[in-house]
């Protein structure tokens, strides 16, 4: 396993994207037309509330001084309040976090259910028809949109089959599961086609390395070589894709949550963005900087536990 | 001891691969036998397909081209047993070491791992009694303080180690023949005597026939009963060392002793067969070795000469053969 040090080691390499994010964060309102604090109060804020607010992030003090305030204030979770919803940005993120949490998840593991076996037997059938056909069939589904895809299924299993509800999420694990399928389907339906597209070329690369046949003329059965020592070194680069490609995973969840009306973080950056609500932005962009990172870090200590050469450095 | 019946018996053997819708003949008409704890010797430049003669006897060149011929292990056809029965050959009677130690083994498993799967495969050894048989093989196979290095990953051992580590998982299964695929070129020159030593030490040890792969004629003059050479997939000389390397009667042998370093250093290229093998796509309509042949005549370009029985156990494939020097026998 990967060791205390390593683990700190890598956080200390994010530090500087932190900066970057904060920077650029605190700049947003800055820069915007007109007077960062009605930005940041909404037009309809009284003169009080516009001094209160210049008061707080020291809007008459010189740049330095600003970004100062703003980085103590975050840090101690004061991220301001929402003009949409009259409550502090940091409480509106932590009830909607863990729905996309769920739904990202879901749909992670959905993708891997559905893209590794197929991957596995695209591969081991290389340029007969089943692989032709899977390859055809996750062809098209990545050059649909994703929306377009979500739109269908609500159409068709959730609103004219009633199979499916047609918005919100359960209070109960297994409801939850129920409410989110379509929605995770969505996203799972492109995430898979990367996953199917990158894991398949990554196991017929290695199987036909040198030791994959070593391990057939060792006598090995045939699912020993798949399980221990194919899929393996096969999930080393799919894990990284996983992990690179949480971003376009974020945004299909975005997109997925506004058409599935799941009350998300996701959705919620539609909103805020509608209603130039800035605080929320700023709150939320900060929010997916920090999920890509921890993403990143976890992906990074798959690897590790996965490839000994890894622990070394 | 070549007296008894065969272990391992290889008739015209053939194994085609394409590319591009292009066939590409790497093994064409091979036979030969090997006897029980005989050593016998394959040689050839790099790329006449011993690499691939030895992985079609195992059935590993399958999924990879047209295997053709028949591969009889105690008598028995295996070249068109089903990859499930395979299984239980391979590795427990027949066993391979491949040429990269640096890219046989699997990263990502340590060591013991790689050895007890072995164990476990083909024999009824419980976990305990798996650990122990891995230790000693390890041991065996001259790898200090073996227990302690069962957990670690390949990437851990150097080169040599690392080979020592694969002849350790070849035999551990004891099996009756081990086929070495140049165990030694990968490796530095101060090791490659000690791990040709170890193999041959312990295979005399074990009762163990061996075919051993290698592109130098030396090795085989110091360690094989018989050798076959081969040129361009094809055998174009066997027979026992003492007389083929006495007597040799193709070109391409003379060619190949030749280009054995002697009273110098050892691996000091100093002669190499002038010229280049011929592409497997476009290979010449008569003898392969033609275009690089001192005894070339007319009939070398229109046919191809095969291989004739020169005397027992004796054979070439020439239509212009060396001369004997006088007082010698073939
Ligand atoms: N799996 C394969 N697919 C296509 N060609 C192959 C394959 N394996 C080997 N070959 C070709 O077969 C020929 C013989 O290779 P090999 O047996 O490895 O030679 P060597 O005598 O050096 O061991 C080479 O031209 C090689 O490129
Ligand atoms: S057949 Fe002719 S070309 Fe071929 S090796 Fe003999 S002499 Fe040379
Ligand atoms: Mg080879």
């Amino acid at each position: 396993m990967a060791s205390i040090q390593y683990i700190l080691k890598r956080l200390a390499l994010m530090v500087p994207t932190f900066i970057l994010v904060m920077i650029i964060i605190f700049l947003l309102v800055r820069f915007l037309p007109g007077d960062p604090a009605v930005a940041i109060a909404g037009d309809r804020a009284s003169d009080a509330d516009l001094e209160a607010i210049r008061e707080r992030l020291g809007l008459n003090e010189p740049m330095l001084v600003q970004f100062w305030l703003f980085v103590t204030n975050t840090l101690q979770g004061d991220l301001g309040r929402s003009i949409l919803m009259r409550t502090p940005v940091t409480d509106v993120i932590f009830e909607r976090l863990p729905t996309t949490a769920f739904l990202t998840v879901y749909a992670v593991v959905l993708s891997l259910l559905i893209a590794g076996p197929l991957a596995f037997v695209a591969a081991l059938n290389r340029g007969k028809w089943p692989d032709a056909v899977i390859r055809t069939v996750f062809q098209v589904g990545l050059s649909m949109p994703v929306f377009y895809i979500g739109l269908i299924l609500l159409t068709f299993l959730a609103a004219r089959l009633h199979w499916f509800p047609v918005g919100g999420y359960g209070d109960t694990f297994g409801a939850r599961l129920y409410h989110l399928f379509l929605p995770s389907v969505t996203v799972a339906l492109y995430t898979s086609a990367i996953i199917m597209r990158n894991l398949r070329s990554a196991i017929i690369e290695v199987l036909d390395a040198e030791y994959v046949q070593f391990a057939r003329a060792k006598g090995l059965p045939n699912r020993l070589i798949l399980g221990r020592h194919v899929l393996r070194n096969a999930l080393i680069s799919t894990v990284t894709l996983l992990g690179l490609s949480i971003g376009g995973l974020m945004s299909g969840t975005l997109v997925t949550e506004t058409v599935f009306a799941v009350p998300g973080v996701g959705r919620l950056m539609l909103e805020a963005i509608f209603a130039r609500d800035y605080p929320l932005i700023q709150g939320l962009t900060l929010t997916f900087a920090v999920l890509v990172s921890v993403v990143f870090l976890l992906t990074d200590l798959f690897q590790s536990s996965l490839d000994p050469r890894m622990r070394l450095s | 001891m070549t007296n008894d019946m065969p272990i391992l018996e290889v008739r015209d053997l053939c194994t085609t691969f394409s590319r591009g819708g292009v066939a590409l003949p790497a093994v064409r008409d091979v036979s030969f036998n090997v006897g029980k704890g005989e050593v016998l010797g394959l040689v050839g430049e790099s790329g006449s397909g011993k690499s691939v003669t030895l992985r079609s006897i195992l059935g590993l060149s399958r999924r990879y081209g047209d295997v053709t011929g028949d591969v009889r292990w105690m008598g028995q056809d295996i070249s068109r047993m089903p990859e499930r029965k395979l299984r239980q050959i391979r590795g427990r009677d027949i066993a391979m070491i491949f040429q990269e130690p640096m890219t046989s083994l699997n990263p990502l498993l340590t060591v013991g791992m790689q050895l007890t799967e072995t164990l476990k495969a083909h024999t009824d050894l419980g976990r305990a009694a798996r650990r122990d048989r891995a230790i000693e093989m390890l041991d065996h196979v001259g790898i200090p303080s073996a227990a302690s290095r069962l957990e670690e990953y390949p990437h851990q051992f150097s080169g040599g180690m690392r080979q020592r580590v694969m002849i350790a998982i070849a035999l551990a299964a004891n099996p009756k023949l081990l086929l070495a695929d140049e165990p030694t070129t990968a490796l530095d020159v101060t090791i490659q005597a000690q791990i040709l030593d170890l193999i041959l030490s312990l295979a005399d040890e074990l009762h163990m026939g061996v075919i051993l792969v290698t592109h130098d004629l030396g090795v085989v003059a110091q360690t094989c009963e018989n050798v076959a050479v081969m040129y361009a997939g094809r055998i174009v000389e066997q027979g026992s060392v003492r007389q083929v390397l006495r007597t040799p009667r193709h070109p391409y042998t003379v060619g190949l002793m030749r280009s054995v370093p002697q009273d110098v250093p050892p691996r000091t290229q100093l002669y190499s067969v002038p010229g280049t093998p011929p592409s497997l796509e476009a290979l010449p309509a008569g003898c392969a070795f033609a275009p690089r042949c001192q005894n070339q005549t007319e009939a070398c370009l229109s046919a191809r000469p095969t291989l004739e029985t020169i005397s027992e156990g004796r054979a070439a494939a020439c239509f212009n053969p060396m001369a004997i020097a006088q007082g010698e026998v073939a």
